[in-house]
């Protein structure tokens, strides 16, 4: 789970810079640039949840 | 020197105080059994990213015009890692707007390395955070301050693509803070939370800082450092006229100010009465706020940073110790990475420029993808690897014994009677 949320934090970021290179029009560069961030979101959460200590590991 | 190069270096003198100012809110979060280490660690990391930037860090940054590499993406060249000489050479320190942005950067990126210490707090080891700022500053820093200071491809989205003026970042809100703010929560992924802060029931125990007082006067220590980030980096990094430095200075405070206030209001209300650690956390986090857009913005959009950067701190804070379940002593992820997030996109809204070039908040945007989608990655692959050759948590009998006598072999306090529940957490 971590590598596949690094793997969505990194294809998020690869969306955006796409949207700006390969899009002219402002509001498709806009949409395509938040689906990126969106991506990269659940790509934070992934990595989040995979790194939530089990109950009472830290005891 | 010219009056400007003056004011200049009299803004770079300020900086420091920033980090005095870090390094104490970092230590006065901490249990008081780490007091001692937290306060050398803070030294012994800016030294190392001092000399770790001066052996390579200024070679792959560069500055506005310098020699670097670039590729060519679709007609456009993407210029992405700067082509100077290692340790400096051949660079004259002589004044020059490229030498202050040397010392700048020198004084900059040990305020970096000094951000996920707060994060690590209590359990990181003193080489193991040394070895973790040679990282950053000579790897992950320079890299992303290439790409906005250092004529990179962030800074030319406006040039290239029509994205306003490019990536805008005058005083260091994604360069410095949220790269910080980023390694600080890879830090404390990788470190794992402090023994008993999460038991098997219940909600995560409060582990409060042991000096409020140290905290809180370390709040006006990093008020006039910033003063100084934020003019010296407004002056070489965005081209802002020396006369800029009062509107900066301005716009510095009352964003700081609005953070606190609605940081005290909020934490007044649902608590009852305002929290000290919080405040001085949403204090910081309106300084860091301001950072990007402390040079294009009118007070009044200062403030309105501030206020929602007092906000976002409050939440964040708590969000992050529960449910995410991320130990983080000195908040520093909400510090540093989320209201230095909020800073970036806060120059997209509030930026109004004389030629009315627009899809500024597009390029802000596009910078902040980068800091989440590619320093993230990065920097916790760094740390990863440094954690597989050199382990970077403090053995258990460590954390239990403190900091300061299991490292260093004396405690901050030698007069404190240590209760016996304290070591038992």
């Amino acid at each position: 789970m971590k590598l596949l949320g690094f793997l969505l934090l990194v294809a998020g970021w690869a969306i955006v810079l796409a949207a700006v290179v390969l899009l002219n029009k402002t509001p498709e560069r806009s949409a395509f640039a938040i689906a990126g961030i969106g991506v990269e979101v659940l790509g934070l959460i992934l990595v989040t949840r995979a790194h939530q200590p089990a109950k009472g590991e830290s005891e | 020197m010219t009056p400007a190069t003056v004011q200049c270096l009299f803004f770079i003198f300020l900086v420091p105080l920033a980090s005095a100012g870090l390094t104490l809110i970092n230590t006065g979060l901490g249990r008081s059994r780490s007091a001692a280490h937290a306060m050398l660690a803070s030294l012994c990391v800016m030294a190392v990213a001092a000399i770790a930037y001066t052996l390579c860090g200024f070679a792959w940054q560069g500055f506005a015009g310098g020699a670097a590499h670039s590729l060519g993406v679709a007609g456009k060249a993407w210029n992405w890692i700067a082509a100077e000489p290692l340790f400096l050479r051949g660079r004259p320190l002589d004044g020059s707007p490229a030498s202050l942005a040397v010392l700048l950067q020198i004084l900059s990126v040990g305020l970096a390395a000094l951000i996920p210490l707060g994060s690590g707090a209590d359990r990181w080891r003193l080489g193991a955070s040394c070895a973790s700022a040679a990282l950053l500053a000579g790897c992950t820093y320079p890299l992303f301050a290439h790409w906005v200071w250092g004529g990179g491809w962030l800074a030319q989205l406006g040039a290239n693509y029509g994205l306003g003026h490019g990536f805008l970042d005058a005083g260091g809100a994604s360069c410095i803070q949220s790269v910080g703010g980023l390694t600080a929560l890879s830090v404390a992924w990788i470190l794992g939370p402090r023994r008993g802060k999460y038991p098997s029931q219940g909600m995560p125990a409060a582990i409060p800082g042991h000096d409020a007082v140290v905290v809180l006067f370390a709040c006006f220590l990093t008020w006039l450092g910033w003063l100084g980030l934020n003019a010296a980096g407004a002056m070489l990094f965005a081209g802002a006229e020396p006369g800029r430095a009062v509107l900066i200075a301005t716009n510095t405070t009352l964003s700081a100010a609005a953070s606190l206030l609605t940081t005290a209001t909020i934490t007044g209300v649902r608590f009852g009465r305002p929290d000290a650690s919080l405040c001085a956390n949403g204090w910081v986090g309106g300084l860091v706020a301001s950072s990007a857009a402390c040079a294009f913005v009118a007070p009044g959009a200062a403030i309105a940073i501030g206020l929602v950067a007092g906000v976002l701190v409050t939440f964040t804070v708590g969000y992050i110790e529960w449910p995410l379940a991320i130990d983080d002593p000195g908040g520093a992820i909400s510090v540093h990475a989320a209201s230095g997030f909020w800073g970036v996109l806060a120059l997209g809204i509030f930026a109004r420029f004389a030629d009315g070039a627009s899809g500024q908040w597009l390029a802000q945007l596009v910078g902040i993808a980068t800091l989440i989608g590619f320093v993230l990655p990065l920097t916790y692959a760094l740390n990863w690897l440094l954690d597989r050759l050199y382990p970077q948590r403090v053995a258990p009998e460590g954390e239990r014994q403190g900091m300061d006598l299991y490292e260093l072999g004396a405690g901050a306090y030698p007069d404190f009677v240590t209760h016996g529940e304290e070591f038992l957490q």
